[in-house]
């Protein structure tokens, strides 16, 4: 085991208890700042792999701007508490437990078949600077680039077209 | 460094919890926070994935994958304002017009 390793296991295990506390959460605003954890804990394992231009992006991007974004919409929205306004029956929860469940061991166990973690050695740190990034974005991916800026501005129009206020007057 | 299974687990371990809570919330705003949790272990497994292969394609797929996300997140809190001045409800269960 290296450091970064483990500086890994901490950050996955705070990253994986926020997870589940955002999906268990009786209080939608504590569920966004468990969400803030969580990602913030996706970001710092993009960091410890080597990819430094991601990582950050995921800070900014998700921390500062899809976070705040969903805060926007609780508030927008009454934001209510409790478990019964918040989740379906004990059913679905029974059923989607399950369902998560099987899905996890499954996952995880066919991971661990196939990568054992005694034998599979450690990857070196992949060149995921800026400058690299940026070579390869503007070099080989140039135009899924470009479908995805005019995908974002089809989004930002949708959006305001969708949460303006209708007044009913054509002007 | 960190080994591949080590981040897959994780990356697993997210994506479960995001499908339960997909499955059994009832709060539409809920709803998008589990999606945001399954896109980021996709994430994860992609930027794991690009560290082992050594190949910075992963990481351009993160971003873009980062992008669609902020997308639709924006579409997605729009429509549940637009949903909740209609209907002052954003119980993903009381929203059954299309139902047949």
């Amino acid at each position: 085991m290296t450091a970064q390793e483990y500086a890994f296991l901490v950050v996955a295990v705070v990253g994986s208890l926020a997870a589940i506390a955002v999906v268990t959460a009786r209080n939608v605003v504590h569920a966004a700042l468990y969400l803030v954890v969580a990602l913030s804990a996706v970001g710092v394992t993009f960091l410890l792999v080597g990819a430094e231009f991601v990582g950050w992006t995921q800070i900014l991007i998700y921390v500062g701007a899809i976070v705040i974004l969903f805060l926007f919409g609780l508030m927008l929205t009454k934001a209510p508490i409790g478990r019964d306004t918040l989740d379906h029956q004990a059913q679905n929860r029974i059923v989607g437990g399950v369902v998560a469940l099987v899905m996890f061991l499954g996952l995880g166990s066919l991971t661990l078949r196939v990568w054992p973690i005694g034998t599979t050695p450690a990857s070196a740190p992949v060149d995921g600077s800026t400058a690299a990034i940026g070579t390869s974005l503007f070099h080989d991916y140039v135009l899924p680039f470009e479908v995805v800026s005019f995908l974002l501005l089809a989004a930002l129009i949708g959006a305001i077209v969708l949460a303006r206020k209708d007044d009913g007057s054509d002007q | 460094m960190i080994r591949l299974p080590l981040v897959l687990v994780f990356a697993a371990l997210l994506f479960s919890a995001g499908v339960y809570g997909v499955l059994a919330r009832r709060n539409a705003v809920m709803v998008l926070m589990a999606i945001e949790l399954m896109l980021n272990a996709v994430n994860l497994n992609l930027v794991a994935f690009s560290a082992s292969l050594k190949d910075v394609s992963g990481q351009i797929f993160a971003l873009f994958v980062i992008a669609v996300a902020a997308a639709e997140v924006g579409i997605g809190l729009a429509i549940v304002i637009l949903l909740f001045r209609n209907r002052a409800s954003i119980n993903v269960d009381e929203v059954d017009l299309l139902k047949w």
